[in-house]
């Protein structure tokens, strides 16, 4: 086991299936040479060479479509997106090629395509580098989302994305590259190293794509969320003193329903969650599976804890971030009900 | 600054030869301005007073300075998100531009948008945008308004070297020679898109030729030089402006400063930006003329400078002093006020 922010833990499942698998190539824009703009990619150029890690212009689109030709060509294609925020000009690559070749073709070919995208806010982007755009592409047929909340989630999650015979879209919540974040804006950045998930491996190892984890257990009331929310909640549920169950989905698309189930079974109460807008987002979407799976075991209204339906704002960062305030309100909303 | 506009009519005297007193002290004034301005933003962002992006345009001035020399009222700008100097050289106010940067009520978005996201409209300046090339295909809608309204104005549009392989651009290159827009392409050449060198990512380096399918002319321009620059310009806008259709302009220009303020520019050597900032710089340059055309004495120029410095500082002051937005901004202008 090594310390590991998931800066670290990203690289080193790069490294890793790298050298195991010829195949395995990383690109996008500042990938190569650079090693990324947050450095997921570092010396991966020095190591296996300018045809495995390398740069592309600045082309989405063609980013996106030069991974789909060589993934049904036979590569494992890794391709960065340098933000969310940018993967728009790819979204019909995305929608009209990476997700449905398999289906296209019945079989035929299919697209082990990786797309690398760090995401969400926490770090002053503004309305163009913060974005939660995963509801899109959860809405896409064909394609595979997946969202870690922490150094050994993401090493093992990226492995098992890369051995994936499926397209995956691999968001990364850059506010938790450098160290856990638990929702507060001021103080100093904390660190993976005391963390226990910032242990990780060194060698290979991979976690199920579609797997839930119940990081914390309770019984009064569960708390769904992904990526940096998970650590919010964590610290929301501690900070109130209330007995809540939260569940890690790690990947949106196709999640995990039965640990959520069984979990809202047990408590009864239930709040979803997203750094994303409200409307239309991914909680909406497990809100509706929810009641469907538990209405006669739920005591009270599901609630939603999201982003604002407004533009990431530069000033109002926080105001728009949804911190444990908003899980604590939440939650006394669901046990008072 | 930039309040008042260079005229066509001094311009048309000028044309031919090199720039006269007046207009040589307003490139050095206005550049200046700019580097200044910037000086002072990068010191704010280490104080942390600005948050997230700042993207500096030091060593570029040249570029935006002669181009604006050549433009009227009314023309439109519209750039990506290196953008600070482009505001300035448009006309808006230091003050309003310092205050977005620090995200406050005085800001130009009231500090919604932040260094790469602000606007004017009493300026014609669409921004300000933050996905690299986006704003292409949008400058080129700009001037198709233009077109439409045969306004006779023309839309300025700035990008990277590193946009210029945005598939965008090359649907927005062909719509505007197919409508012969009044759009001048500006390609600001800084020669690394982010830590890209441009031969990394370019299979035609020469960018100026990118045009060549569309029919859209082009050319190369010395962008460290301020009359070179305005001179180019000058051509590119009577082109368009008669209605010749789009026009290209590939600044060969230079970024002293890393591409934001977390880049630790490893991807050029200390030597490379040295001998720019020695012997290529565009400031300097225009201060040589000054002064070996005897328009201005060294003792005139410290003067610009002082003044210059005093409305960076002011512009300081009132960023820090200008209240946070108030907490009902955050739900404003979505949509539009029922």
């Amino acid at each position: 086991m090594a310390k590991m922010n998931m800066i670290q833990s990203l690289n080193s499942a790069l490294d890793v299936m790298m050298e195991r698998d010829p195949d395995v190539v990383s690109f996008g824009e500042d990938a190569g040479y650079f090693g990324g703009v947050f450095r997921v990619t570092a010396n991966l150029q020095k190591k296996y060479g300018l045809d495995r890690s390398f740069d592309a212009p600045i082309n989405e689109a063609a980013i996106v479509a030069m991974a789909i030709g060589m993934a049904a060509k036979g590569l494992k294609p890794v391709a960065e997106i340098q933000f969310a925020d940018y993967i728009f000009p790819g979204l019909d690559q995305i929608v009209s090629e990476l997700s449905r070749i398999r289906y296209r073709t019945a079989g035929q070919f299919t697209v082990p395509a990786v797309i690398r995208t760090p995401c969400g806010g926490g770090i002053r982007g503004g309305q163009t580098h913060s974005m939660s755009p995963e509801a899109f592409f959860t809405h896409i047929p064909g394609v595979q989302v997946v969202m870690p909340s922490n150094p050994y989630d993401a090493k093992g999650l990226l492995i098992a994305a890369i051995e994936s015979p499926d397209p995956v879209i691999f968001f990364e919540p850059k506010r938790l590259y450098n160290g856990p974040f638990e929702g507060h804006s001021g103080g100093a950045l904390a660190s993976w190293g005391n963390h226990p998930k910032g242990e990780v491996p060194e060698g290979h190892y991979s976690l199920p794509i579609g797997k839930a984890e119940v990081v914390r257990e309770g019984k009064d009331v569960t708390i769904v969320a992904y990526g940096t929310l998970v650590l919010v909640a964590q610290a929301a549920a501690e900070r109130a003193g209330i007995d809540a169950e939260v569940i890690d989905l790690k990947t949106l698309a196709p999640y995990d329903i039965e640990t959520i189930a069984r979990s809202v079974k047990k408590t009864g109460r239930c709040i979803v969650s997203q750094e994303a807008p409200r409307t239309s987002g991914f909680a909406a979407e497990l809100a509706a599976q929810i009641q469907e799976e538990c209405f006669y075991a739920l005591e009270a209204p599901i609630q939603r804890v999201t982003g604002w339906d407004t533009p990431y704002p530069h000033a109002h960062e926080w105001s728009y971030f949804p911190g444990p305030e908003r899980f604590i309100n939440a939650m006394n909303a669901v046990l008072e009900a | 600054m930039a309040a008042k506009r260079n005229t066509k009519s001094s311009a048309a005297k000028d044309a031919g030869k090199g720039a006269g007193k007046d207009e040589l002290l307003k490139y050095y004034r206005d550049m200046l301005m700019m580097r200044r301005f910037e000086e002072k933003a990068g010191q704010l962002y280490g104080m942390g007073l600005i948050a997230g992006f700042c993207h500096l345009y030091i060593g570029q001035e040249a570029v935006v300075t002669g181009i604006q020399a050549a433009l009227d009222e009314g023309d439109q700008v519209i750039t990506g998100y290196r953008d600070h100097a482009h505001m300035l050289a448009c006309g808006m106010d230091p003050n309003g531009v310092m205050a977005e940067l620090t995200g406050r009520e005085g800001g130009y978005s009231r500090g919604k948008g932040g260094s790469m996201h602000m606007f004017s409209r009493e300026k014609q300046f669409y921004g300000g945008h933050g996905i690299v090339g986006a704003q292409v295909s949008l400058g080129t809608g700009l001037a198709f308004a233009d077109a439409y309204k045969e306004n006779k104005k023309v839309a300025v549009t700035y990008f990277g070297d590193g946009a210029a392989n945005q598939g965008q651009v090359y649907e927005s290159f062909n719509m505007a020679k197919l409508w012969d827009l009044p759009v001048i392409y500006v390609i600001e050449n800084n020669q690394y898109a982010m830590g890209t060198a441009v031969k990394r990512a370019s299979s035609e380096t020469h960018l100026h030729k990118r045009g060549a399918s569309f029919g859209i002319p082009g050319e190369e321009v010395d962008g460290m030089d301020v009359e070179a620059v305005k001179r180019a310009a000058e051509k590119a806008v009577k082109h368009a402006r008669e209605g010749k259709g789009p026009y290209i302009l590939e600044m060969k220009t230079y970024r002293y400063r890393g591409h934001s303020m977390s880049d630790p520019a490893k991807y050029r050597t200390r030597e490379e930006v040295d001998d720019i900032r020695s012997h290529h710089d565009p400031i300097d340059l225009i201060k040589k003329r000054l002064i070996e055309g005897k328009h201005a004495s060294e003792e005139e120029l410290k003067e610009i400078d002082k003044e210059v410095k005093k409305i960076v500082a002011d512009a300081a002051q009132f960023a820090k002093d200008s209240p946070e937005p108030d907490p009902s901004e955050l739900y404003t202008d979505v949509l539009v006020e029922a």
